[in-house]
């Protein structure tokens, strides 16, 4: 009987020949990343533990990307918590070098893995054929001293895609699209797999944008083909795919989609729902206070690529607090020798150090009583961003772009 | 009889001879406002009665305590100080553009003899360029606004003069530092301070705002420095033989003078908590350190960051140890970015952040807590100024907290 | 209020602004809302022990650092009736007069007295405790306008015919 990527993946970590879903495994876990949202916690309940151990050192990487540079003395005491623990054990720790999504895919995360991540996009992985899921601090802490956990194999959803994305639209729209389409609890427990020629035309940043976003139809990860793309991303990252799965031409969908994507267009969530998904035009001329470019979403240099394409030349809205924040310090880097931070830092815009910032809501852009934000983050839940009285509105880089030039949703063409 | 510099801008602007201890009212050039106290500003002045600002064209609004914003209610600020901005058909207006007194001086807000105040303490920034700053509360800026007018006491002025060569790793920075030192937290209260000597002559505008910066840390009124090509280059105007007047007569009277040899300078840092807490660097060395500072209206400028730069090229920030950079204005970032300043800093791991008060002022930019110690370039190291009460705050110089940040502990710079 | 008398609170030397207010505290609505943080840095319980009519007696250079006038209002608000200090910071002595918050310099008392004692307090003339006397200096008479008009914005309010 075939086996879907999901399946594959889970069955190589439990030493099994085949597993089919719904099937409890224990399954030995490639990498577990966690990051100061939880950290701390994880860290307390490692302490009340009879036998406190870490299974393999090697295999976790923490992160403190949602609080950069820290903003309280609550914040200040939960890092150091983090730091000294990650010192103390030679534990992989990055502080301040980004988004912990975006870290792990320049430098850990490999075709065929089993990753538990201590936060929900963790199945941005899936980008190069792994299988990444959010966990929370309790299973991370099992996983972490026995390096081991159980996992429910998930039926899968199959996404083929076919075409090409019609100029001035993005991954970003085509995921929000497909969100849109199942809704914010079309692939509770599953996992969505994507495929297809259409998926060649998508690079890599594109394909982390739309796993990374999977979790928002609920889904527990998100898996897509390996081919020469992903090939070329590891090697120039230095390294070499685990397994390269693809599913088998019996392996059994839950259901199957077919996605032209020729026929996505630019797309805008609304508040307060992931799935609130309306074509972009129908927005235009919402008044907005603050814009943001950045996230694990949509921080990549491609994204940043976008925006200054659009705002080159041109200014930032007076009154819009436009925020660009690369996903990472090596897309920081890189973004600085294009000359693109030169272009959003001359249009009036305000570029921050790499982090999770407005996205996580919490410090760094926070938006107050009544205010709009158009943003490239994961989620516009009510209160996300800031005040509970706040509304966020998604959208691909180039319509925030164009919207933070106008001081109220645009779309690009508009600009 | 002479004259000491403050004393002749007080006279050139009230029209007649003045001295210390008189008690003047003064026309008012310019005034700062910052996003922290715009809506205490707003509602005294109208409280007060005033229907109109006394000239719309002096009056400036800056936005850098709260940028980014950290808390949710601090976007208030921004909306108040924007309603503000319109009812009263004000231009001035930056909302993230850096550091108020960077602001002010870089975009040409202040010129030499000018009498400007400003709603916050390093108000006194602006003696770089030879012109009368201080800092005053919102009540009193209320007042200004509606008048264009304020009473000051003419100061008794402390002159310092330093001669000769610094030496290689000392910068304007532990100059001013062993200075507030020597005079204590609150030996110019109330006084004027007045730099003489060729160190300064020599120094550049930067480092001039580095030391009239800090001045307010040993509570002095106001720092001056004549002014000269430098400044005339540096504020992009020529000066008028009025301007270039302002230079301390031989024979004006001075409450006390102080005279510094440059080659007695050593690189020094503030030690917690107060200002006036100076040591020598090779005092130091060997504490371990979690994190460094290089930004603020002190030490955010394009030579601060370059001298850091220097530091760290090809060099990496220690592991677990933070260094934070905090550009002081936009301007600067972006010759940072042209001179390939900031691709040093990122390359070494720095966290560059969008230029504002960053965590000079406490809020955000990297707050530590319980048993931390950070080397900063900024100018306060008060008790709870960056997190807790048991943070550890030593200020210093770029050049010295880039050499920390490598070696993740208190070293001299080399 | 020509003679008043009240239980003091003794502070030490450079009691700067970031103490008496941290900035994490400044972006809050009111100086009500700030209050209960006063002095947080230094002493978390004393804004609570504070009550109505007491004094603060304090070192040289109280007030020193920022602008910030919610210092001297924050300070009045929790019932402050004055503060004698050995020297005040020229910014903080400027915004509590215009606040009308009373300052009193005075070189000798703070290393006589001890917390929880009471002082009796003589405007422009002298401070008595436990049967001592020390001699204080009377403001500036355009001070002293400020004082009388009850502040500058009330000053102010008269300057515009308002009041």
């Amino acid at each position: 009987m075939g086996m879907t990527i999901a399946e594959k993946i889970i069955a190589a970590a439990a030493g099994v020949e085949e597993v089919k879903p719904g099937d409890i495994h224990t399954v030995e876990l490639d990498r577990l990343m966690s990051n100061d949202g939880t950290t701390h916690l994880t860290i307390d309940m490692y302490y009340k533990l009879k036998h406190p151990r870490i299974a393999d050192v090697n295999k976790l990487v923490w992160i403190v990307d949602h609080n950069v540079p820290c903003d309280s003395v609550k914040t200040a005491a939960s890092h150091k918590k983090m730091r000294d623990f990650a010192k103390e054990h030679g534990i992989t720790f990055y502080e301040g070098a980004g988004v912990c999504h975006q870290v792990m895919m320049e430098n850990h995360v490999t075709s065929g893995e089993l990753i538990f991540g201590a936060d929900s996009h963790t199945c941005a992985y899936g980008a190069v054929g792994a299988f990444g899921t959010g966990v929370g601090c309790t299973d991370y802490l099992y996983a972490m001293v026995t390096g081991k956990s159980w996992l429910l194999v998930p039926e899968t959803l199959r996404f083929n895609l076919t075409g090409k994305l019609p100029e001035g639209v993005y991954a970003r729209d085509l995921i929000l699209t497909i969100i849109g389409q199942i809704g914010a609890n079309g692939a509770n427990y599953m996992a969505m797999e994507f495929g297809g020629e259409g998926l060649k035309t998508l690079d890599m940043s594109a394909r982390i944008a739309i796993c990374n976003l999977c979790v928002e139809a609920g889904a527990k990860t998100a898996l897509m083909e390996v081919d020469d793309i992903t090939r070329a991303y590891l090697k120039e990252h230095g390294r070499k795919p685990k397994h390269e799965f693809t599913s088998d031409a019996d392996a059994k969908f839950a259901k199957v989609y077919d996605i032209d994507l020729s026929k996505i267009k630019p797309i805008v969530a609304k508040p307060h729902f992931v799935d609130s998904v309306v074509d972009a035009k129908e927005c235009v001329g919402t008044h907005i206070d603050e814009a943001f470019l950045g996230s694990c979403n949509n921080g990549r240099i491609e994204d940043l690529r976008v925006g200054a394409e659009i705002l080159k030349d041109k200014k930032v809205h007076p009154l819009v607090r436009f925020l660009v924040v690369p996903a990472s310090a090596a897309v920081y880097e890189q973004a600085l020798e294009e000359g693109l931070l030169k272009i959003f830092m001359d249009a009036g815009a305000i570029v921050m150090n790499p982090n999770c910032s407005v996205c996580w809501g919490s410090c760094q852009g926070v938006i107050g009583e009544n205010e709009v934000l158009i943003s490239t983050g994961t989620r516009n839940f009510k209160g996300r961003a800031g005040h509970k009285d706040s509304f966020v509105y998604l959208a691909s880089a180039a319509t925030v772009t164009a919207s933070a030039i106008k001081g109220e949703i645009a779309t690009a063409d508009m600009v | 009889m002479g004259a000491t510099i403050i004393e002749k801008i007080i006279r050139n602007n009230v029209g007649k001879e003045v001295k210390p201890g008189e008690i003047v009212t003064v026309n008012v050039d310019r005034v700062m406002i910052h996003d922290i106290f715009i809506p205490f500003v707003a509602s005294k002045f109208e409280e007060m009665g005033f229907k109109k600002l006394w000239d719309p064209d002096k009056v400036v609004l800056i936005y850098d305590h709260l940028v980014p914003a950290s808390q949710v209610d601090d976007t208030r600020h921004f909306r108040v100080g924007n309603e503000f901005v319109k009812k009263y058909g004000m231009k001035n207006i930056h909302r993230s553009d850096g550091i108020c007194h960077q602001l002010m001086t870089e975009a040409g807000y202040v010129k030499p003899g000018n009498i400007v105040f400003g709603t916050d303490s390093h108000t006194t920034t602006y003696g770089c360029v030879g012109a009368f700053s201080s800092g005053i509360g919102y009540t009193e800026m209320a007042s200004i606004l509606g008048t264009g007018t304020m009473w000051v006491r003419v100061p008794e002025t402390i002159k310092v003069t330093i001669n000769g060569t610094l030496p290689e790793n000392v910068m304007a920075k532990d100059i001013i530092l062993k200075l507030i030192g020597d005079l204590g937290a609150d030996g110019a209260t109330y006084k004027a301070l007045e730099f003489a000597g060729d160190t300064v002559e020599n120094m550049s505008v930067a480092s001039r705002m580095s030391m009239s910066n800090m001045a307010i840390e040993a509570g002095a009124k106001c720092a001056l420095f004549t002014p000269d090509e430098k400044t005339a280059e540096y504020c992009e105007m020529e000066l008028t033989d009025k301007e270039k007047d302002l230079i301390g007569d031989s024979d004006a009277v001075y409450c006390r003078e102080i005279v510094y040899d440059a080659k007695d300078f050593v690189p020094v840092m503030a030690c917690p908590s107060n200002v006036d807490n100076v040591k020598p660097v090779s005092q130091l060395v060997g504490k371990e350190i979690d994190q460094v500072f290089i930004g603020s209206c002190t030490n955010g400028r394009l030579e601060d960051l370059m001298a850091a730069a220097e530091v760290l090229k090809d060099k990496k920030v220690a592991p677990f140890v933070k260094l934070i950079v905090t550009p002081a204005s936009r301007k600067i970032y972006k010759q940072a970015m042209e001179n390939g300043t900031m691709a040093i800093l990122a390359k070494a791991g720095a966290i560059i952040t969008h230029p504002s008060c960053g965590l000079c002022c406490g809020r955000t930019g990297g707050i530590l807590t319980d048993g931390e110690t950070v080397v900063a370039t900024n100018n306060r190291n008060f008790l709870g100024r960056m997190g807790t009460s048991k943070v550890g705050i030593y200020l210093a110089s770029p050049k010295t907290a880039a050499t920390c940040a490598v070696a993740g502990k208190i070293v001299e710079p080399k | 209020m020509d003679k008043f008398s009240g239980k003091i609170w003794v502070l030490g030397d450079d009691i700067d602004t970031d103490i008496i207010i941290p900035t994490e505290y400044l972006a809050l609505e009111t100086v009500n809302d700030m209050a209960p943080y006063a002095f947080s840095p230094l002493r978390p319980e004393l804004a609570g022990q504070i009550k109505e009519g007491d004094i603060i007696v304090a070192g040289k250079n109280f007030g020193c650092g920022s602008s910030r006038e919610q210092a001297p209002e924050i300070i009045k608000a929790l019932g402050i009736k004055c503060v004698i200090a050995k020297s005040f910071a020229r910014i903080f002595f400027r915004n509590s007069i215009n606040n009308g918050l009373l300052l009193i310099e005075n070189e000798q008392l703070r290393d006589v007295v001890k917390e929880g004692d009471e002082v009796t307090v003589t405007l422009n003339e002298s401070i008595e405790y436990k049967g001592q006397n020390f001699p204080i200096a009377s403001l500036p008479d355009n001070l002293m306008d400020i004082i009388n008009a009850g502040g500058l914005v009330k000053a102010m309010r008269k300057l515009n015919g308002l009041d």
